[in-house]
């Protein structure tokens, strides 16, 4: 399939970006950037440790990754925790999008009571932090309507991104011409029809990078469930560094995994956008 | 035909964009199979008045009967009206990402619940009465613009309306393509569609033109056939405006 086969693309074009943006955008300045701050960030841990007397031991690291038995690939905990750390958060990702597709839709209806309501629950959730948040839902409201922690985690991450993803949708829909909107009323659509089969397909170009932008921010935010010791990536991480003691290797090493993953999602959407890329 | 009720009645329509009065007491009637060329310049409320026609704007005060059934402002009864009131629009407004035979069927599967099948055959129809049925399969931005406005009329046909407002659907259009819609248009008239046309194209009103009405300010100022209106209209802005866009 070419990309003039799909049909989502086409439209008005996005917005240019600035000769600035674009040098810093482009992959060998970015690369050269990215080796400079991680030479600088290894060299400064290395001599930071030696001169702290810390005996490294990245020999010990692998096998929490994975290992080889009779049975063959075994994953390690770090892994595991890794498929805990994502299914959490694309649980909390469909959630968050069924939310605020919802609070959007509120704030574009036009009804008064609609959009007050929308307001309320998104400057509610912009003004309190992520961390609070979750012992709402964990200490408060998981005791009385009895869900448990895995639970009250999902819902915390789901109704904060919500709050964020909302927006997205809405500046999506709102960026859709307003003739398709007439064009759809004249041929006697409902606002449901309208929004399902005219207004959203088209809204999805205009949202696929932030909504990425917002997954990355999910993926990363979900290691604040660590506190309340959800089974997931950074709570592995921690339970290892307890057991043996190597702080510095297994948080590296965790670090590395949550920037693996989030780095193949965005080069996999902008490989998506590109290939969605508006024919002008 | 004149005994029967008109297709479109407005009487003391008013109109306001916060306090601009835009619609000032305008009483109109559309016979049925009649075609009406409204024109006037700009800002004088043209498409705020067929707009009126078909509910995408409302009016503060008045009556709209539209095949002898007043309208009032309720969402499914504006619905049901535009299943008998077609538009046209100056920019098209074809849906970018659905192929020109979806543009056709979506409406006429969604909201009047017909199979696709039947959807196609009658889409496939009017592709060929606007002279493009070897374009079904493309999407609306890989045509011309003069051939996305005989799609979009097709899309308005498909919705077997009873009555089609034009709103400028040529001004958006380069010069070699006007003809090409039209052609269209004249065609249309001829299979005897009640037609209300906000056009600028005098060659085209002098040919299928039973009223012409010139608007200014909000406010119809001349209404009559078009050789009283082309030759000796009664007020004298009408003939000055026709003077300045007959010039070229
Ligand atoms: N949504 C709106 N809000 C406020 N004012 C409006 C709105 N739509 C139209 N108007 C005003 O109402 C007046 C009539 O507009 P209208 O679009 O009906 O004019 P028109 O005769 O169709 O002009 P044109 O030839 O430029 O299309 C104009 O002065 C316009 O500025
Ligand atoms: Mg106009």
């Amino acid at each position: 399939m070419s990309a003039t086969d799909l049909p989502m693309i086409k439209g008005a074009p996005l917005p240019q970006q600035s000769p600035v943006q674009k040098f810093f955008g482009s992959t060998f300045i970015s690369v050269v950037i990215y080796l400079l701050v991680i030479g600088v960030i290894c060299w400064g841990s290395y001599t930071g440790a030696q001169n702290m007397g810390y005996s490294w031991q990245w020999y010990r690291v692998p096998q929490y990754l994975y290992s080889f038995t009779d049975d063959g690939f075994q994953p390690g905990e770090l892994l595991i925790g890794l498929g805990a750390t994502i299914r959490l958060s694309l649980t909390a990702f469909v959630l968050a999008t069924a939310l605020g597709l919802l609070v959007a839709l509120l704030r574009l209806s036009g009804l008064i009571v609609g959009s007050a309501v929308a307001v309320c629950f998104l400057e509610f959730i912009r003004n309190i932090p992520l961390l609070v948040l979750l012992y709402l839902f964990y200490y408060v409201l998981g005791p009385i309507f009895k869900f448990d922690r895995y639970t009250a985690s999902i819902l915390t991450l789901a109704v904060f991104h919500s709050a964020l993803i909302s927006e997205i949708l809405r500046a999506g829909i709102n960026a859709v011409a307003q003739g398709q909107w007439e064009a759809a009323k004249s041929i006697g659509m409902t606002t449901g029809q309208t929004y399902r089969y005219i207004i959203l397909p088209q809204s999805v170009r205009f949202m696929l990078p932030p909504m990425t932008g917002e997954v990355v921010h999910l993926i990363k935010s979900s290691a604040i469930v660590s506190v309340i010791a959800v089974a997931e990536l950074t709570t592995f991480g921690r339970n290892i560094i307890s057991d043996t003691y190597m702080s510095f290797e297994i948080w590296f090493t965790v670090a590395i995994v949550y920037m693996v993953v989030t780095l193949i999602l965005s080069i996999g959407v902008s490989y998506l956008e590109r290939r969605y890329a508006v024919a002008q | 035909m004149t005994t029967s009720d008109p297709m479109i009645r407005v009487t003391n329509l008013d109109k306001f964009y916060g306090s601009f009065h835009a619609l000032k007491d305008v009483n109109l009637e559309v016979q049925q199979g009649e075609k009406m060329v409204i024109c006037g310049p700009s800002g004088s409320g043209k498409s705020t008045l067929i707009r009126c026609f078909n509910g995408l704007e409302w009016h503060n005060s008045g009556t709209l009967i539209i095949d002898g059934i007043e309208v009032h402002q309720n969402s499914k009864q504006i619905r049901d009206l535009r299943q008998e009131v077609g538009m046209v629009f100056q920019q098209f407004n074809l849906f970018p990402h659905l192929t020109v035979l979806e543009n056709l069927t979506i409406g006429p599967m969604k909201v009047r619940k017909i199979s696709q099948s039947e959807a196609e055959k009658t889409a496939r129809k009017y592709l060929e009465r606007v002279h493009i049925p070897e374009q079904a399969e493309k999407y609306p931005a890989q045509l011309s613009g003069g051939q996305q406005q005989r799609v979009a009329i097709a899309r308005s046909l498909c919705m077997e309306t009873r009555i089609m407002l034009f709103d400028e659907p040529t001004s958006a259009l380069d010069p070699e393509m006007i003809n090409e819609v039209l052609d269209v248009m004249v065609g249309l008239a001829d299979t005897g569609m009640t037609m209300v046309v906000v056009t600028h194209e005098m060659g085209f009103a002098r040919k299928v033109a039973d009223t012409m009405v010139f608007m200014e300010e909000g406010q119809i100022v001349e209404i009559s056939p078009p050789e009283q209106f082309f030759t000796n209209p009664s007020s004298e802005r009408c003939r000055m405006f026709l003077d300045q866009i007959l010039e070229h």
